[in-house]
């Protein structure tokens, strides 16, 4: 949490939970471009785990409430393993990157970008959000940065978890006339207007992709995940995401929205509390 | 994984054999050996290295484990380094017989083999009571008390017992 990391014993300059790289493996432009890729999906994960972690104690069932706590444990595990390798490609610290950054640098996708509302919601935002996810993950399964494919070969056996439950929930809401299905399709019309933002075009895309490290465009990937969700979203009777392109400005904040400020406020506060805590 | 016994390499051994005296400490009956988190022991003159698999990337008994694994290899050599390793991904596969004898006898389930294919929706096959053997279960959730274990309930014995999940 310090900026002068050169007065912090050495066993905390090591990350503890990515394998430590050579990051002149990369050249400085590549390792540029995979940096800003890495802190989208780390921030992703992160702000989706606090969100989620908001129905700790008030799930509308005890084995939800468990389930729910898993899936932001996971996510922000996901996020800390993202941001401790951004850290080790460009000397900057995981903690400063979670804890001591600005609302308006994050760069979380608007999807993501919502407070947890109503169960209806939560479950129609995570089964966007888990999809899209999912076929992020594929296309950088392959990357030719080693690290970065190991973390994500064990990450992708992970998320299968969170697609599964989730899809179990989305038929169980989709399946009941009334209070349920009116909550779900009023959840999914409000997000429908957020739903490509996962995939809005990262500015070092032709970067990456020259360099192998993004196997696809994120153009290309939308698409994609549209046709994935597609097919259960016809199959259920409900309303299909957008057409169109992933919006430009899916993940600016330079107005940080009131929910966001005010979760900003509640996972920065213990950091705020005690100068050079760590994680 | 590296075998366990070596007879050319006693050192090595050694540390294997002093390995199966640190545990998980979620459930503590089963080593990390026969976890399948220690993924390999590398020993030189006066070091020894560990290489230690995360069950899940966000559990938080890794670090424990691996100041765990630090403190009981301290007697084997000056310099001991636990490194977390993502070289390949900790599949339930990795558990050996014996850990998987053991969760049986701690009430758990043990993962069935982990599923090749994973596809875009995948399904858990059912798993076996841990109490009475029935494979009439049902999965209950998919998210337990921790990371790695899914709750399920017994049709027959009518127990909820935990499975480790296949990962």
């Amino acid at each position: 949490m310090t900026t002068d990391q050169a007065r912090l014993p050495t066993r905390q300059l090591i990350q503890p939970d990515v394998p430590r790289f050579d990051r002149r493996t990369l050249k400085p432009e590549a390792r540029d471009a995979l940096t800003g890729m890495l802190l989208t999906m780390a921030d992703d994960e992160f702000v989706l785990g606090f969100w989620d972690s908001e129905w700790t104690g008030i799930a509308p069932l005890l084995e939800e409430d468990v389930a729910f706590s898993s899936l932001a444990q996971d996510e922000i595990g996901h996020a800390r393993v993202w941001y401790e390798m951004i850290a080790q490609l460009t000397g900057d610290g995981a903690d400063r990157l979670a804890f001591h950054r600005e609302p308006e640098e994050f760069t979380h996708a608007r999807l993501v970008d919502h407070p947890r509302t109503d169960w209806a919601f939560s479950i129609a935002r995570r089964w966007l959000y888990d999809t899209a996810d999912s076929v992020r993950l594929a296309a950088l399964a392959n990357s030719t940065f080693e690290p970065l494919a190991q973390v994500v070969a064990k990450v992708i056996r992970e998320e299968r978890y969170h697609l599964m439950h989730m899809d179990a929930w989305l038929r169980r809401l989709a399946g009941r006339d009334g209070e349920p299905r009116q909550r779900l399709e009023a959840a999914l019309a409000a997000l429908a207007p957020d739903a490509l933002s996962v995939f809005t075009p990262l500015p070092t895309e032709e970067r990456l992709i020259d360099a192998g490290l993004l196997s696809t465009p994120t153009t290309d990937l939308a698409n994609r995940w549209r046709a994935d969700v597609g097919g259960v979203l016809n199959e259920l009777g409900l309303p299909a995401v957008p057409d169109g392109r992933p919006p430009a400005d899916g993940r600016d904040h330079a107005i940080p929205s009131e929910s966001f400020r005010w979760l900003w406020g509640e996972f920065t506060s213990v950091a705020r509390l005690e100068d050079g805590a760590e994680w | 994984m590296v075998a366990p016994t070596l007879a050319a390499r006693p050192l090595e051994s050694a540390v294997w054999a002093a390995l199966h005296d640190v545990h998980d400490p979620e459930i503590p009956t089963i080593s990390v050996v026969d976890l399948g988190v220690v993924r390999t022991v590398t020993t030189e003159e006066g070091s020894v290295r560990v290489e230690l698999l995360p069950t899940f990337v966000g559990c938080p008994a890794i670090e424990v484990m691996r100041t765990a694994v630090e403190e009981r290899l301290a007697e084997f050599a000056d310099e001991v380094t636990v490194e977390i390793s993502f070289a390949e991904p900790w599949t339930s596969d990795r558990i050996s017989a014996e850990g998987k004898r053991v969760l049986r006898n701690s009430g758990f389930a043990p993962p069935a083999r982990a599923a090749a294919n994973l596809s875009f929706l995948p399904v858990l096959p059912v798993a076996q009571c841990p109490y009475c053997g029935s494979r009439n279960t049902t999965l209950e959730n998919v998210f337990g008390p921790t990371l790695c274990r899914a709750i399920y309930h017994c049709g027959d014995c009518r127990q909820p017992f935990e499975q480790f999940k296949e990962v």
